[in-house]
């Protein structure tokens, strides 16, 4: 089994290949040639998942050594695979919900010239992620991370008449970088620490210890933080989240597939896979917790107060990645929640961007909530499946949302002491503002009376209508995965149990029942629910927004966050970098020029001299000879 | 008879032969003047040796002697080859080696 993982990778690299190398005779079946190396991809994840299903738990990682890539003496740097129970969940993730929304774009992308392009983007970047969750060592997990970025840098950007969209994907790719740059300085620093990229060498495997269990706490602190500025980059945590809200310029697939589903869950992929260096640097654990806690509540904040669907699906993803993030910095009590409630989401907010991205399709692209309203009569597929959406990202007991959410939060307050009730209780009020603002996206999308507005150039009515099956069959199936896929993990812990062998776990000390940490839950959920409907079920909605309170208009400006970085990072370096431009422009190049000038001045006079003129050159000879006799006989005279 | 007074004439004829140089730009003249300066130059040699009684002068005499008319065989040949491409015999004219 073991070469069938490099095929995981090979069948979309392939495809992506085949699509931006094909040239146009491909244009038509260009679509369905990416799906189909997608749905590839998904059977060889299926396959190895069965197989895998047949060993027991200590014997289910696989390797697979590829070729040496950088075989220097000391630097041994190779291709090599590595497929533990962590990363086939993400395969499964990455393939199965990669496949769907492969086959959705088949009908979003339908008229849109550039869609072998966009396709063959697709699958490059679903070669990236998978790329990513199957490296064995930390610098081919690097390779992967860039090629996500590029991948989502190329899609965020992929309509690129619109200045806006450019902008955007400049923007992510640069606020990125910063992440990045950690996470290369991360490396760097585990390889002159441990002397190798690999996880084995570096992270310890059952029962051997890496060189992360040797290594002081001072440089494993180090090496954690710079890990958790890369997981801030990639999966948009504060500080770093400012690109995620703009990144949805790109299709609505792609916000589903990468900006949503997998390509920002990277950085809890990162720190648990990291969680032997994490659990013993305390300090790093406690920055990446308070991350968490600090994103999930932004994101919330800022998700109440978007009238443009899709900004306020993003709010809600980096606030649910703050969840993710949150506890996969509690530690081994958490690790196994992130990765599932990372599935869930995955699921459910999936869902949700592709069913926003139907009713952007029957709305003639229309995206502000304000414009919508009653669809539910016109759009019944894409109603009920963003519904099961809603009701699972809320926590509806029964559904995903549900036992993934409470389990973190339940693991929050399992942390102990002051810092586990600020931990449980910032994860309680973000539940409640997550329930508001997803009863709001719903209220104001399908219930309601009609705020639709007519086409500013043709004058036309929209005339909504639901989309054609292959946009509608996946969001069933994402629906369905959304409704069962937290109850089957939950299931006699099937999940943890899982997870075990690789991430470890532990029992936290809760303060509270985990009885009470649920109905407590859902109590703050049912308050979110129960407000949302007084502010926006009651009475009609306008379709301007009201101006709001000071709050209101700062969450609509994302909090300040672009004004922030624009004051305390743009404003800084634009203005470093005009006075070095002014130094180097006037300062060095004036002194160069200056002195190039005078020589050049100098020689144009000293020029003269030569004239060309043979009694000329005899003339100062015989001076030259005078002088010297003069000077000989002065000399004798003396 | 005085020999200072050999070295006052050949004060005069390198005198002659040096304002030649400078001012005429016929290259034969040219040639000769230079020819008048260096036959000065042996004249006060040779008188040198007489005021002082041994030969050294007038062997670096033969010296110029030779020395000269090797030059006079080199510069007449780039004389007669400038002349015969250009038509003239004008120094002035040959001022390509300035920039």
């Amino acid at each position: 089994m073991n070469s069938l993982i490099p095929l995981l990778v090979a069948a979309p690299l392939a495809g992506a290949a085949l699509l931006l190398l094909g040239g146009r005779r491909l244009d038509r079946s260009g679509p369905w040639l990416g799906t189909l190396a997608a749905a590839l991809s998904f059977a060889f994840g299926l396959a190895l998942f069965l197989d895998m299903l047949g060993r027991s738990g200590e014997e289910r990682a696989l390797h697979q050594r590829l070729f040496s890539w950088i075989p220097v003496n000391g630097f041994q740097a190779d291709v090599s695979f590595q497929l533990d129970q962590l990363s086939i969940v993400f395969v499964l993730l990455i393939t199965g919900v990669g496949t769907l929304i492969h086959l959705y774009s088949v009908g979003y992308m339908a008229h849109d010239e550039r869609r072998r392009r966009f396709f063959g983007y697709l699958n490059l970047f679903l070669a990236a992620m998978l790329l990513l969750v199957l490296a064995d060592n930390y610098l081919l997990l690097y390779v992967g991370w860039e090629g996500v970025g590029l991948a989502s840098y190329l899609l965020i950007g992929f309509w690129q008449h619109k200045p806006s969209a450019a902008t955007a994907a400049k923007k992510a790719f640069i606020v990125n970088r910063v992440g990045d740059m950690g996470l290369s300085i991360a490396i760097m620093l585990m390889f002159t620490e441990f002397g190798s990229f690999a996880f084995g060498p570096i992270l310890g495997s059952e029962g051997t210890a890496g060189g992360a269990q040797q290594a002081g706490e001072g440089k494993l602190t180090a090496i954690g933080l710079l890990l958790l500025l890369a997981a801030c980059g990639k999966s948009a945590q504060v500080p770093l989240q400012s690109w995620l809200g703009d990144a949805m310029e790109g299709p609505t697939p792609v916000s589903a597939l990468i900006h949503a589903a997998t390509m920002v869950t990277a950085g809890v992929y990162l720190i648990t896979r990291s969680g032997a260096i994490f659990n013993l640097a305390p300090d790093a654990q406690t920055a990446v917790v308070a991350v968490g806690a600090v994103t999930l509540l932004f994101g919330a904040i800022v998700g109440c107060a978007k009238d443009d669907i899709k900004k306020a699906l993003a709010g809600s993803t980096m606030s649910q990645i703050g969840y993710m993030v949150l506890a996969a910095g509690l530690g081994p009590i958490g690790y196994a929640f992130a990765i599932m409630h990372l599935v869930t989401h995955g699921f459910f907010k999936a869902g949700l961007f592709l069913g926003a991205g139907s009713v952007m399709h029957g709305m003639d692209d229309e995206v502000n909530m304000r414009h919508y309203g009653a669809l539910r009569k016109y759009m019944p597929v894409t109603f009920v499946t963003f519904g099961l959406g809603y009701l699972a990202i809320i926590g509806f007991p029964g559904l995903s949302g549900f036992f993934s959410k409470d389990k973190i939060i339940e693991a929050a307050f399992a942390r102990g002491g002051t810092e586990g009730w600020i931990l449980g209780l910032c994860a309680l009020t973000g539940a409640a503002v997550t329930a508001f603002y997803m009863t709001r996206v719903m209220l104001l999308t399908f219930f309601g009376e009609k705020r639709w507005q007519p086409d500013p150039e043709t004058g036309e009515e929209p005339h909504p209508h639901e989309s054609p099956s292959t946009m509608t069959v996946p969001m069933i199936v994402l629906a369905i995965g959304s409704v069962f896929a937290g109850g089957l993990f939950t299931l006699n812990s099937s999940f943890l149990k899982w997870l075990e062998p690789v991430t470890g776990h532990a029992e936290g000390n809760s303060p509270l029942q985990p009885l009470t940490v649920t109905l407590l839950t859902t109590v703050c959920m049912l308050a979110g629910v129960g407000l949302a409907y007084l502010m926006y079920g009651r009475s009609p909605v306008p379709v301007t927004p009201p101006v709001g309170s000071p709050l209101t208009r700062a969450a609509r400006r994302d909090l300040l966050q672009d004004d922030f970085n624009h004051a305390v990072l743009v404003r800084p370096g634009s203005g470093l970098t005009a006075s070095l431009v002014y130094l180097d422009s006037k300062g060095l190049d004036g002194f160069v020029n200056g002195l190039a000038a005078t020589i050049g001045g100098i020689s144009g006079r000293l020029r003269r001299i030569q004239t060309g003129f043979a009694r000329s050159y005899a003339l100062s000879m015989f001076g030259g000879a005078l002088l010297l006799a003069a000077t000989t006989l002065l000399m004798r005279s003396v | 008879m005085n020999p200072v007074n050999y070295l006052y004439l050949a004060a005069l004829l390198f005198t002659i032969g040096a304002s030649g140089v400078l001012i005429r730009r016929n290259a034969i003249v040219l040639f000769m003047c230079v020819e008048l300066m260096l036959n000065a130059s042996n004249l006060a040699l040779v008188t040198f040796s007489r005021m002082h009684g041994n030969l050294d002068g007038q062997i670096i005499a033969f010296f110029t002697m030779v020395v000269a008319a090797a030059e006079v065989v080199v510069g007449l040949a780039i004389i007669v080859s400038i002349f015969r491409t250009r038509h003239s015999a004008s120094v002035d004219d040959s001022n390509l080696m300035k920039l």
